[in-house]
């Protein structure tokens, strides 16, 4: 997306910038002449305390754990919809983790996985991998998010703490290209091993062909007009 | 075995790393056995699949065995990926439930179950749901859990050579369709669940015949354990077989009615419940053999739970009567009703009348929500559910527009096979067969 | 027809073995099994006793493409899975047909992107096209009757993919392209 006034680009602090929208009924750019109609779009951004629930209690855990790493470990803490998000550092997410399911007040005993997102207007923290945790014994499930950026996609992998991130790993390589430092054999897993490219970043198209019809010709959905 | 103590040492069971590989690409088995004694060991790397029988879709599993014995397994998925989830980016947040009950597709509601619940929690409206809606949602979610588990049972059966046992599981699992098809207008891949709701309400008649095909089902399940579970040959295939304790399945992140079978009784229905399931009396039936027989038995047993299930649900419906199934919310609510017209299932006579006839604006609300969509607030959610193979999530990104940014699924299935290396190496070549089906995976849900 | 030693004139039936052959191919149509997704769930649920495929001889679902005459793919055909599944067509020995169940067998379908080959006939020749989202197992059932239509009809002795070859050729010289046919679109 261009848009004339840069200022209204930058995401708030601690936010996760998803878009900037111009214009309306997803035309390209301003159509009105005045170039106001800029809508920035982002994630909800941190959270103040007290964030609720046993979500304080957890934090506070986490960050005795992690003791003069807390502040640097812990990013923001996001409450959103009920549900608590951590940003972490990558630097320190094996440690996070390894807290989370060791300390017996956390127990976090399970890894759902690992769900890559591709927000390509988040300058320097493009790619962001959400590992969504769950308690099995104190019955709580919290999200870990951590971010980085396309030119440098690291990450540990937390397959050491997290044995059954395994699969889910090799999925966000083969579709968002994160490199898990430390996993067994991050290999693709869904696509063909020949395969060029990530397919599920923004920047890889959907990839589907029109269609014809009887003289008509349908555009495949990506191509077609966006209400967004 | 009395052959062990004849057995004299040929050097063919070499433990030598470098030992020459030779791959089986197909090809006439007396080939293949001189070639093995030429390069004097045994050890064979075999691939199963992705086109076998046996392996409950496209899996392919590479194994290396020596003799009958696997040493090493691998499985290979992917042969099915559809991008789902790529895909759903591109359409609005009510046209999304259409892709993904079409990913584990013997298991359609509980798929669409754990979607509609995520988008309504992003749109805060989980409490606005009429009762109705919820109860039907129980209900769908319910009987694609007995279809799902009729197949598990059926197939597994199939495989070990029970062809009866297939045919009598469809046969039941044919009187459950009978019941999703006349709720929801189609057998498989029913979309019936929206955002903010369901399609439409049981129609006349329904809950009378949901009571007659629970007495029928229960019949023949009844049959089928009758059939199944004393058979000598069913019991010495998986009793003990695919043994995965309670320390690997925490390990391995299995979830379903593989942990359950390990001795946890996991059920997120009883542990997070959702669309009311706290007051439905039922069940979660659990054993701590942690074989294969056990994990049948456990499908079999969680069958009779769905069914109890299913009878109280029709009885809420019944004294629930003609309530609303949509959120009351004009701005998320599907426009319109469907009906059975002359010319099938379409919207209702009523409604064409008035956007047609009546009221503009009724119409320009309805061509904007069923062409644009809703907005969906920024932000994430993860929805987890429990389905009939285990734990069920959904994780979904919005940026505030109509369609989702993102929407990933944690499939249990997907997870769930990582197990099966451990669970198969060490045993015999015939016995990965019963492991791949005492799993219970699908691969439409593996590769999404 | 009920033919034995006491019914009058019995003891000679005539026909050509062209026909013949047609009439005994038709009737055990083998399928392999070929279930990539939701179809091969349909597909299952025709072999059983509600459906019941073996009413139509081809009840034989066989793993081994070898002994199969027919391939039902039934789903979505992936990129990666396409090689395999033209292996397995080429394992088949000749007389051979295919059926395409489903629409993302047929078209791709509603998965109009970079994973699913859109529509299997890039990779086989494809004798019958089967709608649906799945299909029921009758209209399965159908598609497999209206196929023993045609291989009833099939002479002897020619190759049949030439024949294949020709006739889609002549079919598409005579038909107008879709892209003249304006004003068509309802």
């Amino acid at each position: 997306m261009t848009s004339g006034n840069e200022i209204s680009q930058v995401a708030p602090e601690g936010r996760t910038l998803i878009n900037v929208r111009t214009g309306m009924f997803g035309a390209t750019g301003d159509t009105t002449g005045y170039d106001l109609m800029n809508t920035v779009v982002t994630m909800p951004g941190a959270t103040e305390r007290p964030y609720g629930s046993w979500f304080d209690d957890a934090v506070d855990i986490l960050a005795e754990l992690l003791g003069d790493k807390a502040d640097e470990a812990i990013q923001y803490v996001v409450v959103d919809r009920g549900e608590l998000t951590l940003h972490v550092a990558r630097e320190h997410l094996l440690d996070v983790v390894r807290h989370l399911r060791d300390d017996q007040d956390l127990r976090f005993e399970m890894c759902l996985g690992v769900s890559g997102v591709h927000y390509p207007a988040d300058a320097g923290r493009e790619l962001h991998a959400v590992y969504p945790l769950l308690s099995m014994t104190h019955n709580r499930q919290l999200r870990l998010e951590v971010s980085v950026s396309d030119e440098d996609p690291h990450l540990p992998s937390v397959t050491s703490v997290y044995p059954m991130n395994n699969w889910h790993e090799r999925e966000t390589w083969d579709f968002f290209g994160i490199v898990f430092d430390g996993h067994p054999a991050l290999a693709r897993i869904e696509m063909p091993d020949d395969w060029v490219g990530h397919p599920q970043r923004k920047d890889y198209s959907l990839g589907g062909i029109p269609i014809e019809y009887k003289g008509a010709e349908v555009q495949p959905p990506n191509e077609r007009r966006q209400y967004r | 075995m009395s052959t062990t103590e004849s057995f004299t040492p040929t050097g063919a069971f070499t433990e030598d790393p470098d030992a020459a590989e030779y791959t089986v690409n197909g090809g006439d088995w007396t080939d293949v056995a001189e070639e093995a004694v030429r390069l004097g060991q045994q050890r064979i790397v075999m691939n199963m699949g992705p086109q076998h029988p046996s392996t409950h879709g496209v899996l392919r599993v590479m194994l290396e065995v020596e003799g009958e014995i696997v040493k090493e397994a691998r499985a290979g998925i992917g042969y099915l990926h559809t991008g789902i989830e790529k895909n759903m980016e591109y359409r609005t947040w009510t046209q999304g439930v259409t892709f993904c009950t079409r990913m584990d597709y013997v298991n359609s509601m509980n798929n669409e179950h754990a979607y509609v619940l995520g988008v309504e929690k992003l749109l805060g409206i989980t409490d606005d749901i009429p009762e109705r809606a919820s109860v039907l949602r129980v209900l769908m979610a319910e009987l694609s859990r007995i279809a799902s588990h009729l197949v598990a049972v059926g197939t597994g059966g199939n495989e070990l050579g029970g062809t009866t046992i297939m045919t009598h599981s469809f046969t039941a699992r044919e009187e459950v369709f009978r019941i999703i098809e006349m709720i929801s207008g189609l057998r498989m891949n029913n979309a019936y669940m929206r955002p903010g709701g369901v399609a439409q309400g049981l129609p006349e008649g329904g809950v009378w015949r949901i009571r007659d095909m629970v007495t029928k089902v229960r019949g023949y399940v009844d049959e089928v354990a009758d059939l199944h579970l004393k058979n000598p040959v069913f019991v010495g295939r998986t009793k003990g077989i695919a043994k995965l304790d309670l320390a690997a399945c925490m390990a391995l992140g299995v979830t379903g009615p593989v942990l359950r079978s390990a001795g946890l009784p996991y059920d997120l229905r009883k542990a997070q419940p959702y669309s009311g399931y706290e007051d439905y009396d039922f069940q979660v039936p659990t054993s701590t053999d942690a074989d294969a027989y056990s994990r049948t038995l456990l499908r079999m047993e969680e069958i009779y739970e769905s069914l109890k299930i299913v009878s109280q649900a029709a009885d809420r419906l019944e004294g629930l009567g003609d309530g609303p199934v949509m959120v009351a919310d004009k701005k998320i609510a599907w426009p319109a009703q469907l009906s059975i017209g002359s010319d099938g299932q379409g919207n209702s006579a009523q409604h064409i009348r008035h956007i047609m006839d009546e009221s503009m604006e009724a119409l320009i609300h309805h061509f904007k929500l069923v062409t644009e969509g809703f907005d969906v607030p920024a932000g994430q959610v993860f929805q987890a559910t429990e389905g009939p193979k285990g734990l069920l999530g959904v994780h979904l990104v919005s940026d505030g527009g109509t369609k989702p940014w993102r929407a990933h699924f944690r499939d249990p299935g997907f997870n769930n096979l990582q197990a099966l290396s451990m669970m198969t190496e060490g045993g015999q070549v015939a016995d990965v067969v019963v492991a791949i089906a005492s799993i219970d995976f699908v691969l439409g849900g593996v590769d999404r | 027809m009920h033919i034995d030693e006491n019914t009058p004139d019995a003891g000679w039936f005539t026909g050509t073995l062209e026909a013949t052959v047609g009439f005994l191919r038709a009737g055990s149509l083998w399928p392999v099994t070929f279930g990539l997704a939701c179809c091969s769930i349909e597909m299952m649920a025709t072999g059983t006793s509600r459906f019941d495929i073996s009413r139509h001889g081809s009840e034989v679902f066989r793993g081994s493409p070898r002994q199969a005459d027919l391939m039902i793919v039934a789903g979505r055909l992936s990129n990666k899975m396409a090689p395999i599944l033209r292996q397995v067509y080429d394992q088949m020995a000749e007389p051979k047909w295919v059926i395409s169940q489903g629409v993302c067998a047929s078209s791709g379908g509603m998965f109009n992107n970079y994973a699913i080959v859109q529509g299997v006939d890039h990779i086989v020749p494809v004798d019958i096209y089967l709608p649906g989202c799945p299909p029921r197992p009758e209209m399965l059932i159908n598609a497999l009757t209206t196929l023993q239509d045609e291989v009833k009809k099939q002479p002897l002795w020619q190759s049949r993919r030439k024949e294949i070859a020709a006739a889609a050729e002549a079919a598409a010289l005579k038909a107008t392209p879709t892209s003249d046919q304006f004003g068509l679109l309802r």
